[in-house]
């Protein structure tokens, strides 16, 4: 197998992978906060809500968009460069995906034209049960995907025929061990990262004056969906470390940099682990406190590297280090929570400019979180492509490396230009704010615009 | 039982590529045919008239890929790699053509490069897409369960001619969309459009009936044999009929008429290829019960499909019944 095209083609996964993720990770939160905002407009009549909902919707559709389309390429990347995966595990992986399209796709994309063009055609209750629809979708495609993906991590209810994974008990391959946990997890890290979004822009707005009603509201909501979920994220993020510990040893010896299997294993808060020495360089670590974490317990025995074969380990450095950015990250946005609390109990949300400067460059925290959160959960699954059972060097597609490489610069290239494009548009609508004065439908329209969810410039 | 749901299977795939060539065909049609709208208003109108259905037209082709990796995986693990470049600038050409609708309207008045984005991206995708239709018709190389050929394998004059081909068919089924969803110089100038995009089209199926099994002599074989010649023959009389009736409908100005017959243009098509290519997927070497993943994958599968399926149907004609009517200028939603 030629190592060039594999370690192209992974770059490739890695890369196309990255940039899909922030999309859905960003509506699922998104469809959730328009869902809420949708049901608080029809129970109250009060129009800010109604605001923020035409303000939020096309930020919505250009994220949706371009998640939908990087999302296209993944079902067909699989083929292109990792057939051995797909022969060997389609099986398995085929029908998750397919339910995920059956169940999840077709809903998302059957309501998003009602949810998105429908204010005037349909009544509201039919428009609100679009947006629940497309936010209930969201969650859907999260389910079937990352059962698929943790499957790859922790197989089970199959049985191996001749290198082939046969499905044995489909209720064991959904819900296998480590699905539960990054399920919530993942979720949960979709949602705090749009409340960030959104108090970042709210934060913004404050500090610049401008809809400050809005903005107040914006903050208020988004700050208490942080307050309750920021502080669950860490206890949901622990409860999947031990799973992790129980079922990808190898990973969690990398994540903690752990060489030799020890009791009462010090937590290391900085090192540059060196793979040739198996040593750590520059160690700075609190006694005991690793082992605590991990096991529960002061003097918990935690496996280490060297009891894996080197063939066995997954890139140390880079796992340690994703890790470190997320749960970083984590503590970060607790850290906010609990802020927020204290300003609020103070009744000094809306007027602590440093925190409000704080929420602004805190928007972005999320999605790093969730890059770093996905290196280390993937770095770490390597060298297998399905744990224990297919290496990722066994599932390169048979295509010679120069193809890779001229698909890899495309992609970078049209990523490069289409995302950026995208980015620039979404921003320019933040900047632009919930200017949009067109009456709650009911009401006769005042202005008649073209048909595309992103309102334009002259309105 | 058993042996009958890779049967089953085999007709839901082709159920969704269908489904995605005649509902995703007309709207790459119109991103093919874009700048034959003459301003922005028009070209407004041509794009609202799909803005509410791309999505879900597209993702009958994520069914299609996610089904065939699931029901056949040994045809998705071949077939890929077989055709890994035009894939790959299929994929290009959906991007840009799918997030233009949503950047156009938020470009303006500086939209002009997604208008072009949005046409190239379309002609792009529906060429790749033809390509790899005739490559998969050529057939590929296999050996054991893995793809055996060279990179370049799916380039051949025919898989040109069926990209070229591709063009010209969602070329129509889009005019006549146009016809169907649109009114006064804009409807009528596509209308104008149908006749001539009809005869490339009619061109097209001419030349790849004659090449296929010229170049393929078990097709020859089958499709010239007695009785077989005496069963196929209605084929081509029904294409020349409803050739017949897409011009004359489209002369009477009757709009819904031009659209669905173009539609069971694209269904005859089809059928001739299923007759062609049964059982082999792809072609010369692996049939559908070799590609087929296990009875499990299958009946697993089946159980949500035929629950599901209809219930997609239902939805999205909702959504058709919603957003149905003529687009006009400058109205919007």
């Amino acid at each position: 197998m030629d190592f060039d095209a594999l370690l192209m083609a992974r770059i490739q996964f890695a890369f196309t992978i990255s940039f899909h993720i922030l999309f859905p990770a960003f509506t699922i939160g998104l469809a959730g906060w328009l869902a809420v905002l949708e049901a608080l407009w029809l129970n109250s009549g009060e129009e800010r809500y109604y605001r923020l909902l035409r303000f939020w919707t096309p930020i919505f559709a250009l994220s949706f968009g371009m998640g939908v389309v990087s999302g296209i390429v993944l079902s067909y990347e699989f083929g292109t460069n990792w057939s051995g995966l797909t022969e060997k595990a389609g099986d398995i992986l085929g029908p998750l995906l397919s339910y995920e399209v059956m169940t999840a796709f077709f809903l998302e994309a059957g309501f998003l034209g009602i949810m998105l063009f429908g204010w005037a055609r349909v009544p509201r209750w039919l428009h609100f049960t679009a947006t629940l629809l497309v936010a209930t979708g969201t969650l859907i495609s999260a389910f079937w995907i990352l059962s698929a993906n943790s499957f790859m991590q922790t197989p089970a209810g199959f049985r191996l025929d001749d290198g082939i994974l046969r499905p044995e008990d489909w209720w064991a391959i959904v819900f296998n061990p480590s699905f539960p946990y990054r399920f919530i997890h993942m979720v949960t890290a979709a949602y705090l990262t749009t409340a960030f979004v959104v108090a970042g822009v709210g934060a913004w707005y404050l500090l610049e004056r401008r809809f400050e009603e809005h903005a107040r509201t914006m903050l208020k909501m988004s700050l208490a969906m942080i307050v309750i979920l920021a502080p669950l994220q860490i206890a949901a993020g622990d409860q999947h470390g031990l799973n992790v510990r129980d079922h990808q040893p190898a990973k969690l010896a990398a994540i903690e940099a752990n060489w030799k299997t020890q009791a009462g294993m010090p937590l290391v808060l900085f090192a540059i682990p060196d793979m040739e020495t198996e040593s750590n360089r520059f160690e700075v670590g609190i006694p005991k406190l690793g082992s605590l974490i991990i096991t529960h317990d002061f003097n918990g025995v935690v496996r280490g590297l060297k009891d894996f074969s080197a063939a066995d380990r997954p890139n140390v450095p880079i796992v340690f280090w994703a890790f470190r950015i997320m749960v970083g990250i984590g503590f970060v946005m607790f850290g906010v929570a609990l802020v927020a609390i204290v300003l609020a109990a103070r009744r000094r949300l809306y007027d602590t400019r440093w925190f409000l400067h704080g929420l602004t460059w805190a928007a972005p925290l999320g999605f790093i979180a969730i890059i770093a959160g996905w290196v280390t959960a993937e770095v770490g699954r390597q060298p297998w492509v399905i744990y224990g059972q297919l290496r990722t060097a066994d599932a390169l597609s048979p295509v010679p490396a120069g193809n890779v490489a001229l698909s890899l610069a495309l992609f970078v290239l049209v990523y490069g230009v289409v995302f950026g494009a995208g980015f620039i548009y979404i921003w320019r609508s933040i900047r632009r704010g919930p200017l949009d004065e067109t009456a709650p439908p009911g009401a006769p329209p005042l202005t008649r615009r073209p048909m595309a969810a992103v309102p334009t410039e002259e309105n | 039982m058993e042996s009958q749901l890779p049967l089953i299977w085999a007709g839901i795939i082709v159920f969704s590529v269908a489904m995605y060539v005649i509902l995703d065909g007309y709207d790459l049609g119109i991103g093919i045919l874009f700048l034959f709208g003459r301003d922005e208003a028009e070209r407004d109108r041509m794009m609202n008239s799909i803005a509410p259905f791309w999505d879900g037209n597209e993702t009958w082709l994520v069914l299609g890929g996610a089904g065939l990796l699931g029901a056949f995986p040994v045809t998705y693990s071949v077939l890929l790699p077989a055709v890994y470049l035009p894939i790959i600038v299929m994929l290009m050409g959906l991007i840009f053509r799918g997030v233009a609708f949503e950047f156009r309207f938020k470009a303006k008045p500086r939209h002009r490069k997604w208008d072009l984005a949005f046409c190239a991206g379309s002609i792009v995708a529906t060429f790749c897409q033809g390509v790899v239709l005739g490559a998969f018709i050529q057939g590929v190389e296999v050996e054991g369960r893995r793809f055996a050929g060279g990179a370049w394998d799916w380039l051949t004059p025919f898989s040109v001619l069926t990209g070229f081909a591709l063009i010209s068919g969602y070329a129509l089924l889009g005019a006549t969309w146009i016809g169907l969803r649109t009114e006064g110089a804009l409807a009528g100038r596509f209308r104008d459009l149908i006749p001539l995009a009809l005869a490339v089209v009619l061109g097209f199926i001419g030349t790849i009936s004659l090449w296929t099994p010229l170049q393929n002599p078990e097709i020859a074989g089958r499709w010239f044999a007695w009785p077989n010649v005496a069963y196929l023959s209605p084929v081509p009389i029904m294409t020349a009929l409803t050739a017949w009736g897409i011009v004359s409908a489209s002369r009477t100005g009757r709009p819904l008429m031009p659209f669905l017959l173009s539609i069971i243009l694209f269904l005859l098509c089809f059928l001739g290829l299923g007759i062609s290519l049964f059982p082999y997927a792809p072609p010369p070497h692996v049939t559908l019960w070799e590609a087929a993943a296990s009875s499990s994958s299958l009946e697993f599968m089946l159980f949500g499909a035929a629950i599901l399926i209809p219930l997609i149907l239902g939805y999205t004609a909702l959504n058709y019944r919603v957003f149905w009517g003529k687009e006009h200028d400058g109205y919007g939603h």
